[in-house]
């Protein structure tokens, strides 16, 4: 257990435990609007006076869970497209590169925006919107090594064998794709946990009064004159979650290549 | 010359799927678009003159072709808020956006290679984990943690800079700074794993058995071909600039492009959201389009193979 995992353990549970742990982080108590942390909220007040300790593990639940929703549908779609496009060749290939290159041509975030702009806000809709944009790298992957695979030894004597394509793919071509897989993966939700916060800072994902930490920032830069302890809550909250899933990534990278 | 009819081709394919995409936006609009854009209190004739207006009520691949002949003569329609021509609102904003990601690359341009060299000269030394250390954190910090924290050390703590607005001249040295750290992270980067790479080459191990100074044979020899896989990152992250001008925009109150659109959508103003990503996702392409040629003009080994 290093630092990374640490951390990234501490916010699994966090989102977990934060619905028992008998928080508010609704609750509005007017008198306490952009407070200094004290007892009750170590980390102060917001700008409705609730608790942004309470706020921040409950947006840690929200960006998590895009997260995982997205990356389980991504990864599964995208792979899927990645394997028929490599292994088969031919048209489904081009049609596979051609649409891809399409989506890959808006840069970053932005068409995750242009979908959520016109999806409208919301949970469902937010993660729609980044399952609309976040199957391409799983697919350009999947292709690129399905592509290298299809040739090797022992697809080759699987054929002569007289195995089926989908038998093939499931049992001699996908298993050699997990650690490249698994390595996107890692990356992918800490770039997922970033594209939830963006949508949220930009008013384009979770609505009031449920806590993001995409929101939270936004507010916080409204108040940033007056109450900075808000926005720096937000801010390293993310920040650590991003780091250590990335410092993960970097890690599983090493060990897997050699 | 056929490398280069290619790369033109592809390119033009790839165009006409994102003038699709774009176009196919406003279908997406869960529900009847044009009531969602004139809210609940609009007339019947007013969401009827909008629909007739937007070609809404044609067919779809007439609505399209419509679309394409239009913008190719620069009309991209008129914005629902304020009915003023998009082109001409795109027109006023484009500057400022071209201003501050200008800036930035210049900025990251000139941190990010000398700390990319000296990262990979003094490899595993302090300079090199100093690098790979600020890297990998600027890469953890979205512009809109990283802005909001400039502007408290920079403008409430130091009170050098202007927290936001473009009044001042220096006001766009925070947004430029903002967009220009996780550009100057990954060309360091990419400087240190380039010219490590290239440190081993033969054509490096020549010039120093010649008897050159270290100091030629690194910057005359080595960096001229370090640079080139650099190249292509700046041409792919310029994109990326344009996509961070959009949230750094709305941190700083910069009236550029990337701001234009969040009013858009803010306003449901979807004919000018349309455009905005339209034109923004177009730069991008010409951008890497020419790098891919520049690439392959300073190349040698592509310019001779071609």
């Amino acid at each position: 257990m290093r630092l990374p995992h640490v951390i990234l353990l501490f916010w699994v549970l966090a989102a977990l435990a934060a619905p028992l742990l008998g928080m508010s982080p609704d609750e509005i108590q007017l008198e306490k609007i952009l407070a200094y942390p004290d007892v009750h909220a170590w980390l102060g007040y917001d700008d409705l006076g609730r608790d942004i300790l309470a706020r921040l593990l409950a947006g840690a639940g929200v960006s998590l869970t895009v997260a995982v929703a997205v990356t389980a549908v991504t990864i599964a779609f995208g792979t899927m497209m990645g394997l028929l496009g490599g292994y088969f060749g031919g048209w489904p290939d081009r049609l596979l590169i051609h649409v891809t290159d399409v989506f890959l041509a808006f840069p970053g975030i932005l068409l995750a925006i242009a979908f959520a702009a016109v999806l409208g806000p919301g949970l469902d809709n937010l993660i729609l919107a980044l399952c609309l944009t976040s199957w391409v790298g799983y697919a350009r992957l999947t292709r690129a090594q399905a592509l290298s695979l299809r040739g090797r030894q022992h697809v080759l004597a699987a054929q002569s064998l007289g195995a089926s394509t989908s038998r093939i793919l499931l049992r001699h071509v996908l298993p050699l794709l997990a650690a490249p897989l698994l390595v996107e993966m890692t990356f992918s939700v800490a770039s997922l946990v970033i594209a939830e916060a963006s949508l949220s800072f930009l008013g384009l994902g979770i609505q009031a009064p449920h806590a993001s930490w995409g929101s939270m920032l936004r507010d916080g830069v409204r108040y940033l004159l007056v109450a900075p302890h808000y926005v720096l809550a937000a801010g390293l909250s993310l920040m650590s979650l991003v780091l250590a899933v990335n410092v993960i990534g970097d890690r599983l990278r090493d060990q897997l290549s050699t | 010359m056929s490398r280069f009819l290619h790369r033109v081709a592809g390119t033009a394919l790839t165009m006409f799927g994102v003038l699709l995409l774009t176009f196919l936006l406003v279908h997406l609009v869960p529900g009847d678009p044009v009531e969602v854009m004139l809210g609940e209190s609009a007339t019947g004739a007013d969401r009827n003159a909008l629909r007739a207006d937007l070609g809404l009520d044609q067919p779809l691949p007439v609505q399209f072709t419509d679309y394409l002949a239009k913008l190719s003569h620069g009309n991209f329609g008129s914005s629902i808020h304020s009915h003023a021509p998009i082109a001409g609102l795109l027109a006023e904003r484009l500057p400022a956006t071209a201003r501050l990601a200008l800036l930035s690359l210049s900025l990251a341009l000139l941190v990010g290679i000398p700390l990319g060299i000296a990262a990979a000269l003094w490899q595993n030394r302090w300079p090199d984990r100093l690098a790979t250390f600020s890297s990998l954190t600027l890469s953890a910090m979205p512009h809109f943690w990283l802005g909001p924290l400039l502007m408290l050390v920079f403008a409430l703590w130091l009170g050098w800079l202007p927290v936001s607005g473009m009044e001042s001249p220096a006001a766009i040295l925070l947004p430029a700074l903002t967009l220009a750290c996780g550009l100057t992270a990954i060309l360091t980067r990419m400087t240190r794993a380039s010219l490590l790479d290239v440190l081993n080459e033969d054509f490096v191990r020549t010039a120093r058995a010649k008897g050159l100074p270290e100091r030629t044979v690194i910057l005359r020899h080595a960096m001229r071909a370090a640079l080139l896989p650099v190249v292509t990152v700046v041409g792919l992250q310029l994109g990326s600039l344009l996509a961070g001008a959009v949230i750094t925009e709305t941190v700083f109150g910069w009236e550029g492009v990337g701001r234009l659109l969040v009013e858009s959508i803010e306003k449901r103003d979807y004919p000018l959201t349309q455009a905005c990503v339209l034109v923004i996702a177009l730069i991008y392409m010409l951008v890497n389009l020419c790098t891919d040629l520049l690439y392959s003009r300073i190349d040698p080994r592509i310019r001779f193979t071609a």
